[in-house]
């Protein structure tokens, strides 16, 4: 597969009061953005259980975005900091699989910021179309 | 145990605000060959009576056990399909939303590539709504009062509303007096009655009511607990300081305005020369008496519109809203007290929307206030006058206008505070800083935080008529749990596998919530499902997979995470 004509497949694990409000402020917005991403509702950031971020990866998925309230403004209060620490062993985790720890990223986007959702997923497209397909990917195909 | 899922998948239309970027029938056959799926339909708007009854109609004639609407967002309709499931005898939370609105049809181009993405959104949905399972919807008791944060015409209305009804009400007031900004004015548009005097025996009736308590120089420092018991702690500083520990079964936020800052555009020369006004220094200028600048009578009198307004670069992109009608007012208020003295408004719209406004501005027109288009660029000194420089916009030519005082009129700002009351009530703000409502246009008074509800200017500009409807509209939001006396507690809670639990301790430690506890005798974790929140932080911490959150758990995530990348290997 050449680089040119791969498209990235991105899964988002966002936190039902920030960033999936975000996302929609985007929608409302009519604010345009790579159709690359596919978007899991989850209560809080703090709830991305690490396996889920594993599962995505080894099944091939180029990049996982979580997405969560700014700092302090978490609806439980400190979701986001515990997503903050998990993300942080989790690249240790990648690194050590072999697979580029830049293909997880955590973002703060609140409910107001539909224009940085749309961004944030127009970097990480772009961002994930230069890195290239997810090895995961290739090493499982048949 | 459960039977073998009869899945019901209906594709919205939404008019065509997802049929023209999505192509609806290609997904509705799509998600009718999936597993499990026993019939999938699409309609031009599920969220209609007939679109409702389509739903309702399967339940009762195939037997359906999980429904998934690919519509709209779940924080849109997802109670509206939620209900029209448990009409039909069928668990609410069996019920699963895909979101190909908002993140499908109106953030992409119209193409395959789109509706992919929606096939795998309601693929992805009906994966996760396979395994719902139902859950009992449980209440909890509503301590019966309220806190009013705030003591303008806002908090004093929904004050009153709530305490009439019978219930107790707790007004924190950040400054020593009542009214709000409010007080400060000298008369109202466009019916020019004095403000005070409508204000006053508001506030009177408020300290002498028996069933509210207001505490003024005091705020509000620590907020915990849950919609229907809030436990709120408040601070007075005054000489008598002490802390107040309240409780409380819902919150309205009331805290008002602040005003632009007009030094932040220097061209107007605000605080360089003291003829230079805002709208609200009007206000005390016009009640004090004669009305005189520099002890003299002015005779050339300049208004300015939008200062700091409609500006996205230099200041605030938004419209006040009063200002237009504030210098009308002004402008009159002038015209009537000087009739000697030349009155001119610069303005870039008018905007007249209100009940009599349009009449006002045409009257005062009459009156002889000049009204000119004009982009004013700066404001200059000329011997004993000051000079405005502008662009009149309709002339396309420049003008100088001399002027004895100019009265600018600055728009509103959210509250300097309004970040510090946002982190404690887990408010959000939306783009122009104000408190966001819960939806802006189905749920203007309600937050995303069950109990707290929004009065006024805080949730952004609004005048006197406005402010009072939100006011009550929120006092009566409010006022529903309190007298139902009890309101629904999240079902979607932390639960305990106790065979694989160890009884190792961790979940406990990551609740903010006191939720967990240690069963004493059979030393495996518990969960206090009216405590429990469902962040599901204790699940996604637990080494032995013991914990886990109804509605979003492990095997659901992970079943979703499986739909959408499975195929890619
Ligand atoms: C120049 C000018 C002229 C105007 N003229 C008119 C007019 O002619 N007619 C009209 O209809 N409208 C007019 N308005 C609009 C009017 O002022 C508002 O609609 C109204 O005052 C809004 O009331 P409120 O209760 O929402 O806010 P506010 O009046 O701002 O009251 C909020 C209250 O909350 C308190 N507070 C703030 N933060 C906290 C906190 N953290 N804790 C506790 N307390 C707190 C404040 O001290 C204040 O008492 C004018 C506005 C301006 C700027
Ligand atoms: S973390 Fe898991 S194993 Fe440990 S006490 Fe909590 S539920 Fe039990
Ligand atoms: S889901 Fe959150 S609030 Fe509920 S018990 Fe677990 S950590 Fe506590
Ligand atoms: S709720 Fe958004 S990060 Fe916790």
């Amino acid at each position: 597969m050449s680089n040119s004509d791969f498209e990235p497949r991105i899964v988002a694990f966002l936190c039902n009061w920030c960033t999936y409000t975000g996302a929609d402020l985007a929608g409302t917005s009519r604010i345009q953005y790579p159709p690359n991403v596919r978007i899991i509702r989850l209560m809080c950031s703090g709830a991305v259980d690490p396996v889920y971020v594993l599962k995505a990866l080894l099944d091939g998925a180029d990049g996982v975005l979580i997405g969560g309230c700014h700092p302090g403004d978490c609806h439980y209060q400190t979701g986001n900091y515990k997503a903050r620490r998990r993300v942080a062993i989790l690249k240790e985790t990648l690194r050590q699989m072999g697979l580029e720890e830049d293909r997880l990223w955590l973002r703060w986007i609140s409910a107001s910021e539909g224009q940085r959702f749309a961004d944030t997923i127009t970097e990480m497209t772009a961002a994930l179309k230069a890195m290239g397909p997810n090895p995961m990917r290739r090493e499982w195909a048949v | 145990m459960a039977r073998t899922p009869k899945v019901g998948v209906y594709i919205c239309h939404c008019g065509i605000n997802i049929a023209h970027t999505v192509d609806v029938e290609e997904v509705a056959g799509f998600a009718g060959r999936l597993p499990h799926v026993a019939v999938a339909r699409h309609y031009t708007y599920m969220c209609s009576d007939p679109g409702q009854n389509l739903i309702k109609q399967d339940i009762e004639e195939l037997g359906l056990t999980h429904v998934v609407v690919a519509a709209c967002s779940p924080l849109m309709h997802e109670t509206t399909f939620r209900l029209a499931c448990q009409e039909k005898g069928l668990n609410p939370y069996q019920f699963e939303m895909a979101n190909i609105r908002e993140q499908c049809s109106w953030v992409h181009a119209a193409g395959p590539e789109t509706t992919e993405k929606a096939k795998q959104l309601v693929a992805s949905g009906v994966s996760k709504a396979i395994l719902l399972e139902p859950l009992a919807e449980r209440e909890a008791e509503v301590t019966p009062a309220a806190l009013v944060i705030g003591g303008g015409v806002a908090g004093i209305h929904a004050a009153l509303d709530i305490a009439d009804a019978g219930f107790r009400v707790v007004l924190v007031e950040r400054g020593p007096a009542l009214g709000g900004r409010a007080m400060q004015l000298h008369k109202t548009f466009p019916t020019l009655e004095p403000v005070a005097g409508l204000i006053a025996p508001l506030i009177a009736r408020l300290l002498g009511h028996p069933r509210i308590e207001v505490l003024t120089e005091a705020e509000v420092t620590e907020v915990s607990g849950y919609y229907g018991n809030f436990e709120i702690e408040v601070a007075i500083r005054n000489p008598q300081s002490a802390i107040c520990n309240l409780q409380v079964g819902a919150i309205i936020v009331a805290t008002g305005y602040d005003l632009f800052d007009p030094t932040a555009l220097p061209e107007f020369g605000y605080g360089q020369y003291p003829e230079v006004i805002t709208g609200m220094e009007f206000e005390r200028l016009a009640a004090g008496g004669e009305i005189t600048v520099n002890g003299k009578t002015p005779q050339d009198v300049v208004f300015i519109h939008c200062v700091g307004s409609r500006d996205a670069h230099r200041a605030l992109p938004y419209c006040s809203r009063v200002c237009c009608m504030v210098t009308a007012r002004q402008a009159h208020e002038i015209q009537q007290r000087l009739p000697e003295a030349n009155v001119t408004v610069l303005y870039m719209d008018v905007r007249a929307f209100g009940k009599g406004f349009e009449e006002f501005y045409d009257e005062v027109r009459r009156e002889g206030v000049l009204y000119r288009r004009a982009n004013p660029s700066e404001i200059i000194r000329r011997g004993d006058k000051l000079i405005v420089r502008a662009e009149d916009t309709l002339l396309g030519e420049a003008v100088e206008l001399p002027a004895d005082l100019v009265v600018l009129a600055v728009g509103m700002t959210p509250r300097a505070d309004t970040e510090k009351l946002a982190a404690l009530l887990r408010l959000s703000r939306s783009p122009d800083g104000f408190f966001m409502e819960a939806h802006p246009k189905l749920r203007p008074v309600d937050t995303a935080t069950g109990g707290v509800f929004l009065a006024g200017c805080c949730q952004g500009p609004k005048d006197i008529p406005d402010t009072i409807a939100q006011a009550r509209a929120a006092a009566a939001a409010a006022m529903v749990p309190l007298m139902r006396g009890k309101v629904k507690v999240e079902a979607a809670v932390a639960f305990v596998e106790e065979e694989l639990c160890a009884g190792c301790g961790v979940c406990a430690e990551l609740c903010t919530y006191g939720a967990l506890a240690l069963h004493p005798v059979r030393g495996v974790m518990t969960v206090n499902p009216v405590l429990c929140q469902g962040c599901g932080a204790c699940a996604m911490a637990c080494p032995s997979g013991a914990m886990n959150l109804h509605h979003f758990t492990f095997d659901q995530v992970m079943a979703q995470v499986d739909t959408l990348v499975g195929h890619l290997s």
